[in-house]
């Protein structure tokens, strides 16, 4: 279809999902509900990956880390409000509307340091850096024996208290996951289409040119490295609040390597394709296996990644912008 | 020349190993003039030109620009005092449209672009400024056109766009009609000198009838150095000139 029936198809996908917890009971599997928050939530940090892979040509191998600062504050902040320990000389806390921002905002400041120093290089240097510092961010939450070490940590205070709204009813928090997944959906797209967002892609296109028309380039790279950074870290925030648990395992490279699978699939540099990406990634990852059961084929159960892996290769091989690129075409035969 | 010089190269060197490619050079371009550079290929036009901008740092040796040295100054805060160059391989935003480029250039001299959510697509002041500049390069009809799909000619003048729309005070233009035919390369030598008036120009070109028609001082170099500077009709005379350059082209 051509692309200006995106728009269309966005709020029709929006009205899906505002139905879907309700068309999910009625069906009787309420379950499900909570299974598509946990792609609203990775759709969120898709989104924000593609935000400085897309438009900002950033080859970032360590967005998971981003997401696991968020899910960590959250995690950790509610274990001393369980234990009534102090941390730093303060109280845990589940109260939403303080550790949520903290999460976020220690993401952010964590993509401002590990940026700093990454953006320094480029190329395949930037790459093996963004994940040398995301791996050892792994290494330092493994190390965190309090905090469970690589077993993880499980939330035994539930989930955030947010006043008036009870997150604790997966319906409820299925909607929190949507407002804040069309929230930051329209932000980045709102930035992409500003001054801010043109530079942005300008840089991509040819950074040589961008400093010689007068651009600092190394300060709006940062700039998005840390926006997106932030992303990342309200979708760990999310996740945390999501499972009750939080392990190493969030911010392995694996994970990294996940979350940009699902922007390349999904179609890079299109926001939208982001979340097909991670809607398609997750369900492909969940259901191939019960697929495979059902067939009675029990060799490609346990081993659906030998089915999922070729897949991927050919969406990417012959879709030039993945799944964005299947559903929607450009109007004028350009490019 | 009385008047004080816009540029002033002194004594500016720059060896890669052996290769002198700067060696002792000292120019100065006055306000107002179009300076034109010429020499055989491997003279250092290029790698002068890029020590200008900022991209080569010279080994030793300084730039004063407006009286300023600039030798050490970074790269991106040389075109906000004025110091705007054009590349001799097409550097363009090829997913961009010809008016985006442009726009996009005139967005670096209107202020930071931190400005996260106002759509740049709708902002007036940005495209009338790359609208008029482009049709100044005889672009007007092709500006919703990806740059990609421009001619090589196109590209060269979007090229010139890009730089005049950051309103120069000195423009360094490396070769701005290489690889155009006769017609177009006799347009923006019009548009050149159209502009006299308002740029100060140093000018890198092959094409001699082009920097006979524009240049009012002739820099040539070879090897590195600067053999001889004058008006254009005392360097056609020159004998060292004709020697190691003007003859080289006539014998080829």
């Amino acid at each position: 279809m051509p692309k200006s029936y995106e728009k269309p198809f966005l709020v029709i996908g929006l009205v899906f999902l505002m139905a879907f917890p309700y068309l999910a009971e009625a069906m009787g599997n309420a379950y499900f509900t909570s299974t598509v928050s946990r792609i609203l939530i990775f759709a969120i940090a898709a989104i924000s990956l593609d935000l400085i892979l897309g438009y900002g040509g950033m080859v970032s191998f360590g967005h998971a880390a981003y997401l696991g600062v968020g899910a960590y504050v959250i995690a950790i902040l509610s274990f001393h409000f369980y234990d009534g320990s102090a941390l730093f000389g303060l109280p845990g806390t589940e109260f939403a509307p303080i550790v949520w921002p903290l999460g976020v905002l220690l993401s952010a400041v964590a993509a401002l340091i590990l940026g700093a120093l990454c953006l320094r290089t480029s190329g395949i240097y930037f790459i093996m850096i963004t994940l040398a510092f995301a791996q050892m961010l792994f290494f330092f939450f493994v190390s965190l024996q309090r905090y469970g070490g690589d077993d993880g940590l499980f939330m035994f205070a539930g989930r955030s208290h947010m006043p008036f709204i009870d997150l604790d009813n997966d319906r409820t928090f299925y909607f929190v996951c949507l407002a804040f997944l069309v929230g930051f959906f329209l932000l980045c797209r709102a930035i992409v289409a500003s001054r801010f967002g043109r530079v942005l892609q300008g840089i991509r296109q040819n950074e040589r040119r961008m400093a010689m028309l007068g651009y600092p380039v190394y300060r709006y790279k940062l700039a998005a490295f840390v926006i997106a950074g932030a992303g990342a870290g309200l979708a760990g925030v999310l996740l945390a609040n999501h499972t009750r648990f939080v392990s190493p395992d969030i911010l392995a490279w694996t994970k990294s390597g996940d979350i940009m699978i699902m922007v390349i699939l999904g179609g890079i540099g299109t926001l939208t394709g982001p979340i097909l990406g991670a809607a398609t990634f997750l369900m492909l990852e969940e259901y191939l296996p019960v697929i495979f059961g059902d067939l009675s084929m029990p060799l490609l159960k346990d081993h659906w990644r030998i089915v999922f892996g070729p897949m991927l290769i050919l969406i990417v091989l012959f879709a030039r912008r993945g799944l964005y690129g299947l559903l929607f075409r450009k109007e004028n035969g350009d490019d | 020349m009385t008047e004080r010089p816009l540029l002033d190269v002194i004594g500016l060197s720059k060896a890669f190993g052996a290769l002198k490619a700067t060696d002792d050079l000292s120019l100065d371009v006055v306000e107002g003039e179009i300076h034109a550079l010429i020499g055989p290929n491997g003279a250092g036009k290029t790698t002068l030109i890029n020590q200008l901008s900022g991209e080569i740092a010279p080994d030793s040796g300084r730039i004063l620009f407006d009286g300023e040295d600039i030798t050490a100054m970074r790269i991106h805060e040389r075109p906000h005092r004025g110091l705007v160059r054009s590349f001799q391989i097409t550097s363009i935003f090829p997913d961009f449209t010809a008016l985006e480029n442009v726009a996009l250039s005139a967005q670096s001299r209107a202020g930071h672009s931190f400005r996260f959510f106002a759509p740049v697509a709708r902002d007036r002041a940005l495209n009338e400024t790359a609208a008029e500049t482009l049709a100044s390069v005889g672009l007007a009809d092709q500006a919703t056109r990806p740059a990609h799909a421009l001619s090589h000619g196109q590209q060269r003048r979007l090229e010139l766009a890009m730089a005049l729309v950051l309103k120069p005070r000195l423009l360094l233009l490396d070769e701005p009609m290489a690889g155009m035919g006769p017609e177009e390369s006799a347009f923006v030598v019009d548009v050149l000198s159209t502009l006299r008036d308002s740029v100060t120009m140093l000018l890198i070109e092959h094409d001699m009838d082009a920097v006979f028609a524009l240049a009012d001082r002739v820099t040539v170099l070879v090897y590195g150095r600067a053999i001889a500077t004058g008006k254009p009709e005392d360097i056609r005379s020159d004998p060292a000139v004709r020697e190691a350059y003007l003859g080289e082209e006539e014998a080829a």
